[in-house]
């Protein structure tokens, strides 16, 4: 029988019980081979429920550095019986299948293309431990030991970080350290150590970190000086805030009177939450929202209250599957359209397209200031690949001298100074008016914040010409905020290219890949990804000079397509989709598949050049 | 209404209060309600109140949700800013504000169905949270401005002016604001200024969720035999449970009331509050009595007015949560922003 080999490159996937303590110890897995200097990338693939479901945990071992899903799997180490016989399925030919043999199941359960590595996990358990929760516990610690011998992981790399893990917990270290040796001993006796799946000690992972998008995210809110949080639980975001309070209480208090530098609410609704964050940023203090899509549907009557009032704000949008509940423990690019174009009317937001953690960092913190420039709603459009699962990045960094951008705030001074303050008055011609905070002056400066249409100075009014000149102003603000958002950034071909592609967000580590894996196939492609919308004008030029440009998204009806071509007017018949949305993130070999069939569809000779 | 704007000018021999302010400096643009709204009598003792306060005007923050009610934010406080949210969600806007700058003082302006229907859960999360304001309710059971459909502060078996009676429960906002922490609540009549304006000052100074009902006649559409929230029908049925007198540090007591026919209640703050007592059973701090006497009172068809609770101890959502003395809004860089030398370990911490 055929076995696969490699060495530092191959994916194995845990399945097991949700609830059983399994994610730390698959974790803990995922950082050794980290420590080794070998780069993984681990997804959670998680259901929508606290104890019984199956999950899964797929840790991709790439010395690449490729860090989107592979597909695909080499090694299933099977812990749930309830998804076995899918699970043994998925294992591709040659590959391994670790699973739990102390009890015996029959060989119709098995398959002979793969090879079998059984080991008793229940029965060491059972004659180790007496308490059922240490049982199961430790049985996550043991596999993990015996997957150490089968794949050569150092066994030192684990202690160290146990022992960073469990500082000043000498007990839970011991026990821990012993139940990694007892399933390491084990399999270094009784099992066919090493496999042909094996780890070796590299160094390409530099000084790259380790995080998950959403603390990302919070620590960017803490960086750019948001101070008021206004959230209510969703999946796949409640950890944006949760991690937001957990680095305010380490970062934003007062060392000399203990009180809080931040104000934290979880609303009674999405609701409530977007309108704490609007009344917050009205008044002048940087202010935050993070929900997922059924929560942007709630807060659009707000949005367009924030758009058409000019109030800035910022809501991060982690996406997830619609529509409606959709799949909320699944991924998605699809709240798009639904955030560009939030509220009824004429409206248009601009939206930031983080690729990474690191980004969710960068971007977070960008977006306060040009909610503040914008005076607007500001969306960070992340998604639950990026949000949920722990990732390979840049490091954080901060410049220190940086200023906060608060906008144009009219001051007491210059109203003094007799300053003609008309809030809606677009006096610098870039569509962005002053604004005034409460309180500023007793006689001047004051004005009515509504929803309803005013004129430039504030004042109530239906009157045909003033609504015109309002919303033609918004345009040229819209306009304006084309050169504050992050630029599209582009990966030229090695080769020319009469092909173009264009992604964002979490498409990013799969498309890397994909091009890599096409150029080598003689396939190349200029690929740009889109960092903010609205689009540069570089992301039309882009296309104009490709023959064909293909979108690539993880939505079903195309939706960054869509605003390409409403927004920046560009060809509908010069693009081509790409779409992947089953709620699992793109893989390099979707993309790979999908362009190289598109690709020898059209022929490789663009037909204007044939002709 | 009128659509005679009074001229800007004042006259020089305009009292001053301590502030330096006029009375019509707190005065804001022309109504555009109907002529002899409740609403625009409320407006009126909202000025009055600011003014004897001697608060300065842009140091008011008022906002409002949707409706006739919520217009009138327009129409007093010229000087302050105003937020003229969307419907039944001015309690979050306000809460955020709030959050945002702890030293301005926040006027919530709603009405019965921006609070007791769209707004319900909005109008009951902000009590429970104790957020530092005063909220107005100005409640004339019914949707004027869609011309004359009931709101959920209807009472059953009123009629309204095209005939139909409501079959429905009214919705209690009195019971309500007690059931959920409000620590000052009241209710009176907007016909009745000498009553509302003293209740209005007590809700300002005081610390916490302060909830008025005011229940004030729509003119046009539910002002009719039938109505129970008619001036007629108010009139008649309105039964005070005390009068408010209340008192400035630097104001003298100069009223004379006789041993037993007023209480003084101690605000936490250190401001004290004098109660003239109609009903000598009353006990304006107890919320368990409060409740059952107004659910006694009210089964027998009467309005009870007045100071109806307060808690001197109370609390506001910015000491529940800890909150710098420094506005949030104030906070620059230097305080909000923890530096790269934190970022470095938390990059540490991530490898």
């Amino acid at each position: 029988m055929n076995q696969i080999s490699a060495i530092n490159d191959f994916v194995v996937k845990f399945a097991n019980v949700n609830g059983s303590g399994s994610a730390s110890a698959n974790e803990l897995f995922a950082r050794s081979i980290l420590r080794m200097g070998v780069p993984v990338s681990p997804r959670n693939i998680f259901p929508s429920n606290i104890q019984g479901l199956p999950t899964w945990y797929e840790v991709r071992v790439t010395e690449k550095g490729y860090l989107g899903r592979r597909g695909g799997v080499d090694l299933m180490v099977a812990m749930n019986p309830q998804t076995w016989d899918n699970d043994v399925k998925e294992i591709g030919p040659g590959g391994y299948l670790f699973y739990d043999n102390s009890k015996p199941l029959p060989e119709s359960k098995f398959r002979n293309d793969i090879t079998l590595i059984g080991m008793p996990l229940t029965e060491i358990c059972n004659a180790t431990y007496t308490d059922p929760r240490q049982r199961q516990l430790f049985k996550n610690i043991i596999y993990v030991g015996a997957l150490s011998a089968l794949l050569e992981i150092d066994p030192k790399v684990l202690e160290q970080l146990f022992s960073e893990q469990y500082k000043g917990k000498e007990a839970l270290l011991q026990s821990n350290v012993k139940a990694l040796h007892l399933g390491r001993d084990y399999a270094l006796k009784n099992l066919p150590c090493p496999l042909g799946l094996r780890l070796k000690p590299a160094n390409n992972v530099g000084d790259r970190i380790f995080s998950d998008g959403n603390s990302a995210v919070a620590l960017g809110a803490v960086y750019g000086g948001a101070s008021v949080c206004a959230w209510y639980p969703i999946t796949p975001s409640s950890s944006v805030a949760e991690a937001f309070m957990g680095f305010c209480k380490k970062l934003r208090g007062d060392a000399e009177t203990g009180k809080n530098k931040y104000a934290i609410i979880q609303g009674e609704d999405e609701l409530a939450s977007i309108g704490i964050a609007i009344g917050a940023g009205w008044n002048g203090a940087r202010s935050f929202t993070a929900t997922s899509g059924p929560g942007i549907s709630l807060m659009t009557e707000f949005i367009g209250l924030a758009y058409f009032a000019e109030i800035p704000v910022v809501l991060v949008d982690v996406q997830r599957g619609g529509p409606s509940t959709g799949m909320p423990t699944r991924t998605q690019q699809s709240d798009v359209l639904a955030c560009a174009y939030a509220s009824h009317g004429d409206t248009k937001h601009p939206l930031l397209f983080p690729e990474d953690p690191t980004e969710c960092f960068e971007m977070t913190a960008q977006s306060f200031d040009i909610a503040e420039r914008l005076q607007t709603p500001v969306f960070v459009m992340t998604d639950l690949d990026i949000g949920m699962n722990t990732r390979l990045c840049r490091p954080f960094k901060w410049d220190d001298g940086k200023e906060y951008d608060r906008g144009k705030l009219m001051t007491y001074e210059k109203l003094e100074a007799g300053a003609d303050f008309g809030r809606y008055l677009d006096v610098d011609g870039d569509g962005i008016p002053y604004r005034t905070l409460p309180g500023t002056h007793p006689t001047k400066g004051g004005y009515f914040t509504r929803g309803t249409t005013k004129n430039r100075y504030a004042l109530y009014s239906e009157a045909g010409p003033d609504y015109i000149d309002n919303m033609q102003r918004l345009m040229r603000k819209f306009e304006t905020a084309k050169s504050l958002l992050p630029q599209p950034v582009l990966r030229q071909a090695a080769k020319p290219a009469s092909f173009g592609a264009i992604y964002y967000g979490s498409t990013s580590p799969a498309m890397q890949e994909a091009l890599d894996v096409l150029a080598e196939n003689g396939v190349h492609i200029n690929a740009l990804r889109v960092r903010g919308f609205p689009f540069a004008d570089q992301v039309k030029d882009f296309v104009a000079a490709h023959s064909g440009t293909f979108v690539i998204e993880q939505n079903r009806d195309a939706q960054l397509k869509t605003l390409l071509v409403t927004d920046s007017k560009i060809n509908p018949a010069q693009l081509i989709s790409v779409l992947h949305f089953d709620g699992t993130p793109i893989t390099a070999r979707f993309i790979v598949d999908q362009l190289t069939r598109h690709i020898s569809a059209h022929s490789v000779v663009p037909l204007k050049k044939a002709s | 209404m009128t659509y005679l704007a009074k001229p800007k000018l004042h006259h020089p021999s305009l009292s001053k209060n301590q502030a330096g302010y006029t009375r019509r400096d707190y005065e804001g643009k022309i109504s555009t309600l109907c002529a002899g709204c409740g609403h625009d009598s409320i407006s009126a003792s909202i000025i009055q109140a600011c003014w004897e306060l001697d608060i300065q005007p842009h140091r008011v923050a008022k906002l409002s949700g949707i409706g006739c009610s919520s217009k009138t934010p327009d129409y007093f406080l010229g000087n302050s800013h105003g937020f003229n949210s969307v419907h039944g969600r001015m309690p979050s806007v306000l809460t955020g504000a709030n959050l945002a700058n702890r030293d301005l003082l926040y006027l919530g302006v709603s009405g019965d169905g921006d609070s007791a229907s769209i707004g319900l859960g909005q109008f009951a999360h902000c009590m429970r949270r104790g957020v530092n304001m005063v909220y107005i309710v100005e409640n004339n059971g019914v949707y004027g401005l869609t011309k004359g459909q009931f709101s959920a502060t209807a009472d059953k078996g009123s009629k309204s002016k095209r005939g139909v009676v409501n079959s429905d429960e009214p919705l209690d906002m009195i019971g309500m604001a007690l059931l959920l922490g409000a620590t000052y609540v009241a209710r009176s009549f907007s016909g009745d200024k000498k009553q509302l304006v003293p209740l209005i000052k007590g809700a300002i100074e005081h610390k916490g969720a302060a909830f008025i009902d005011v229940v004030s006649p729509c003119i046009a559409f539910n002002n009719h035999a039938g109505s129970t929230k008619s001036y007629e029908y108010v009139r008649q049925h309105n039964e005070a449970v005390n009068r408010l007198d209340f008192i400035e540090d630097h104001e003298e007591i100069t009223a004379d009331y006789a041993p037993g026919e007023t209480v003084t209640v101690h605000q936490h703050d250190g401001s004290a509050l004098r109660l003239k007592k109609i009903a000598s059973d009353y006990d304006a701090t107890d919320r368990v009595k409060v409740m059952n006497y107004l659910q006694e009172h009210g089964a027998r068809g009467e309005v009870i007015t007045g100071l109806l609770y307060i808690d001197p101890d109370s609390e506001d959502l910015h000491e529940h949560i800890n909150t710098v003395d420094t506005p949030l809004n104030q906070l620059g860089a230097k305080d909000l922003c923890p530096g790269t030398p934190a970022l470095e370990k938390i990059n540490a911490s991530l490898r």
